[in-house]
C-alpha cells in the first residue's frame, strides 16, 4: 500500500505536483493518467525520494521511503530505460544494485533471463536499443522480487512486441497479487491493463476510480442508424422524444436509446434500415475531455486547415445540438 | 539503514566493471613515473648548469615528484569521474533508489574510491621516487634520509586527496564536465600561475596544491621556491581542510538536490 498525502512540488512559481492525495491499492494494476507535463513522473521521483516533496507525505506500508531496510526487496522502480552506466554491462549494472541490498547473485542472471536479456547480459549496455534498455530497466525493478512495482511509462518508444510484452508482464505480476502502479499518456493503453484508474492534470487529482466505473462514467453510447429514409426517420425518432443527431456520411446517431426499442419503430413504420448498431464512445475522448482544462502544452491553429473539428470533447449532444 | 557493508561491495564493483578505472589510475602512476625519471635524469647530466642557490637548495626527492604536476590531472579525471557519471550516465536515480540513505551512498562510494586512489598514489609516489633517485647518480637521495621517507609517503597522500578534492568538486556540481572544465585548468594552469605572482601568491600557497605540495619537500624551501609559512604537515593539513570541505559541500548538495 503507497499513501500519497498532500503531495506538493513546486519549482520557483511553477506547481508541478499540487496537493496530490491518493493510495496505491495492493494486488491491483493502478494506471496512473494524465497529460504529458501533468506531474506523473515527479510524483512517482518524490514516492522514491529522489525528489524531495515542497510538502505532503509518501508512506509505503506507513514508512517514509528512506527508512526502507534493503527497499529494492520493498519496491521495484522502472523510471527511465537510460538509469544505468553504459560504460557497465547489463550483467553488471545490475549486480551492483543486487549487492547494494544483499540480493543473491544468481537472481541477477534470473531476471536477466526473465526479461529475455541473457545473450546480451556481458554487453555494454550503452550500445542497447530503447526496447532492450527498457528491459534492462524492468531487470532491475524485478531484482528485489519485490511486491510493489512501479513503471512510468513502460510502453513509450517500444514497438508491437515490446509493447505486447510489457502488458503481459503486468497482469502476471498483478496476477500473482503483486502492486503495479504504472503511468502512461495513453488511455488506450490504460484501459488494456489498468484495473484502478488515477488521472491529473496540472498536478491535480481529477480522478480516483475503477476502470469500469470510469468506462461506466465517462464513455457515451448510443445508437447509430443508417437509412436511405433518412429525413422520415428523423422525424420518427422527435416524434418519439428521441434526440437525433446528424453524424455526416448519411448516418444518425441517438443517445439514451437501444437497438432493439430502435429497430422495432422503424419496423413498425415500414422504415428500411442499412445500418443499426450500438456505438462507445472512446475513453480516449473521454480523458481528453477531463484533461482538457488541464493540458499544459495546446496544440493551437487546427483551425487553419480547412476548418477541422478541433480534437476531444465535441460529440453528439452537447455540442451539435438537436 | 542499508547495510553498510553491502552498500561497500556494491561500489566496489561499480569501480572495478568501468574501464575508465584503469585507464585514469593507470595514466596518474605512468605519467607521473616516466616524467619523474626523465627530469632526474636531467637534472643529473645539466647539475653544474644550475645557479648557486639552486645547487644549495637542491632537493633530489622532490625532482623525483615533478612528474606529479602532470600525472595528478589523472587523479582529478578519476576521482571527478567516480561521482560523476553517476550523474551523466542517470545510473544516480537508480543506485539512490537502491540506497536511499544518501550519506551512507556517498561516504561509501568516496571510501572504495578513496582506498583504491591512496594505494595507487602510494605505489605512484614510492615508484617514482625509487626510479628518480636511480637516474639521478650521485646527487641521489636515500630512503633512510631525514624526512625523506615522510617525503615519499606524503606524495602518495598528496595523489589520493587530490582524489578525493575532486570528488568532492564533482558531487557539489553533479557533473563530470562542469568539473573537470573547473578542476583541470585550476590545478594545471591558475594554481601555478597565481603562485608565482606577487601579492597574489600570499594566498595562491594556501590552494589545495600548494600547500599539500609541500610535504613532498625534504629541503626547505626546496629548488629555491618560496618560503611558506606552514610546514609540511600542516601544509598537508590544508589539503585536508580543503577536501573535508569540498566532501561536506558534496554531501549538503546530494542530501538537499532532486537526484
Amino acid at each position: 500500500m503507497i499513501e500519497l498525502e498532500g503531495l506538493t512540488k513546486r519549482y520557483g512559481a511553477k506547481t508541478a505536483v499540487d496537493h496530490l492525495s491518493f493510495q496505491v491499492r495492493p494486488g491491483v494494476i493502478t494506471g496512473f493518467l494524465g497529460p504529458n507535463g501533468a506531474g506523473k513522473s515527479t510524483t512517482m521521483r518524490m514516492m522514491l525520494d529522489l525528489d524531495n516533496p515542497t510538502s505532503g507525505t509518501v508512506r509505503i506500508d506507513g514508512k517514509h521511503y528512506r527508512e526502507l531496510q534493503e527497499p529494492l526487496k520493498y519496491i521495484g522502480a522502472l523510471l527511465d530505460a537510460k538509469a544505468m552506466n553504459g560504460g557497465r554491462s547489463a550483467y553488471n549494472n545490475l549486480l551492483c544494485l543486487a549487492q547494494s541490498n544483499r540480493i543473491p547473485e544468481r537472481r541477477v542472471s534470473e531476471v536477466l533471463d526473465l526479461v529475455g536479456l541473457t545473450p546480451v547480459a556481458r554487453k555494454k549496455s550503452k550500445g542497447f536499443s530503447l526496447g532492450m534498455g527498457q528491459r534492462l530497466g524492468i531487470a532491475s525493478a524485478l531484482l528485489g522480487d519485490p511486491e510493489i512495482l512501479m513503471f512510468d511509462e513502460p510502453v513509450n518508444g517500444l514497438d508491437p512486441e515490446g509493447i505486447h510484452w510489457i502488458r503481459n508482464l503486468m497482469k502476471a505480476l498483478a496476477a500473482e497479487g503483486r502492486t503495479i502502479f504504472v503511468s502512461s499518456h495513453l488511455m488506450s493503453e490504460m484501459a488494456l491493463t489498468a484495473d484502478h484508474l488515477i488521472v491529473i492534470g496540472q498536478g491535480k487529482l481529477l480522478a480516483d476510480t475503477t476502470m469500469a466505473d470510469f468506462i461506466q462514467e465517462n464513455s457515451r453510447s448510443y445508437v447509430r442508424l443508417r437509412s436511405p429514409q433518412q429525413e422520415r426517420l428523423r422525424d420518427l425518432l422527435h416524434a418519439h422524444g428521441f434526440i437525433a443527431v446528424e453524424a455526416g456520411n448519411g448516418t444518425i446517431e441517438v443517445d439514451g436509446a437501444t437497438t432493439e426499442k430502435l429497430g422495432e419503430l422503424a419496423a413498425e413504420n415500414g422504415l428500411v434500415l442499412h445500418e443499426l448498431s450500438s456505438q462507445r464512445a472512446s475513453l480516449e475522448e473521454a480523458f481528453m475531455q477531463m484533461t482538457a482544462s488541464a493540458v499544459e502544452y495546446h496544440a493551437h491553429g487546427t483551425d487553419v486547415h480547412g476548418g477541422a473539428p478541433a480534437p476531444g470533447p465535441q460529440w453528439g449532444t452537447t455540442s451539435q445540438g438537436a | 539503514m542499508a547495510a553498510v557493508s553491502a552498500v561497500l561491495q556494491s561500489e566496489w564493483t561499480k569501480i572495478r566493471t568501468v574501464s575508465s578505472t584503469v585507464w585514469t589510475l593507470a595514466s596518474a602512476l605512468i605519467v607521473t613515473v616516466a616524467i619523474g625519471a626523465a627530469l632526474s635524469a636531467v637534472f643529473n647530466s645539466t647539475f653544474d648548469d644550475l645557479s648557486e642557490v639552486e645547487r644549495a637548495t637542491f632537493d633530489p626527492t622532490l625532482v623525483s615528484f615533478f612528474g606529479m604536476t602532470l600525472g595528478q590531472l589523472a587523479m582529478v579525471v578519476f576521482g571527478v569521474l567516480v561521482v560523476g557519471t553517476e550523474y551523466s550516465s542517470g545510473m544516480i536515480r537508480t543506485s539512490l533508489a537502491a540506497v536511499p540513505q544518501r550519506a551512507t551512498f556517498l561516504f561509501s562510494k568516496i571510501t572504495v574510491a578513496g582506498g583504491l586512489a591512496f594505494a595507487v598514489g602510494l605505489a605512484t609516489s614510492f615508484l617514482s621516487f625509487f626510479l628518480g633517485q636511480a637516474l639521478l647518480g650521485e646527487h641521489r637521495a636515500s630512503i633512510g634520509d631525514d624526512n625523506v621517507l615522510r617525503a615519499v609517503i606524503g606524495g602518495g597522500l598528496y595523489m589520493g586527496l587530490i582524489a578525493l578534492f575532486s570528488m568532492g568538486v564533482a558531487a557539489m556540481l553533479r557533473s563530470s564536465m562542469l568539473s573537470l572544465g573547473i578542476l583541470m585548468p585550476f590545478f594545471f594552469l591558475v594554481s601555478q600561475i597565481l603562485a608565482a605572482v606577487p601579492k597574489v601568491k600570499e594566498v595562491a600557497r594556501y590552494f589545495p596544491d600548494q600547500a599539500g605540495s609541500k610535504i613532498m619537500q625534504v629541503v626547505p624551501d626546496a629548488m629555491n621556491t618560496e618560503e611558506a609559512p606552514y610546514g609540511p604537515w600542516a601544509g598537508l593539513g590544508i589539503m585536508v581542510l580543503w577536501v573535508v570541505a569540498a566532501l561536506a559541500g558534496g554531501y549538503l548538495v546530494m542530501k538537499k538536490r532532486d537526484a
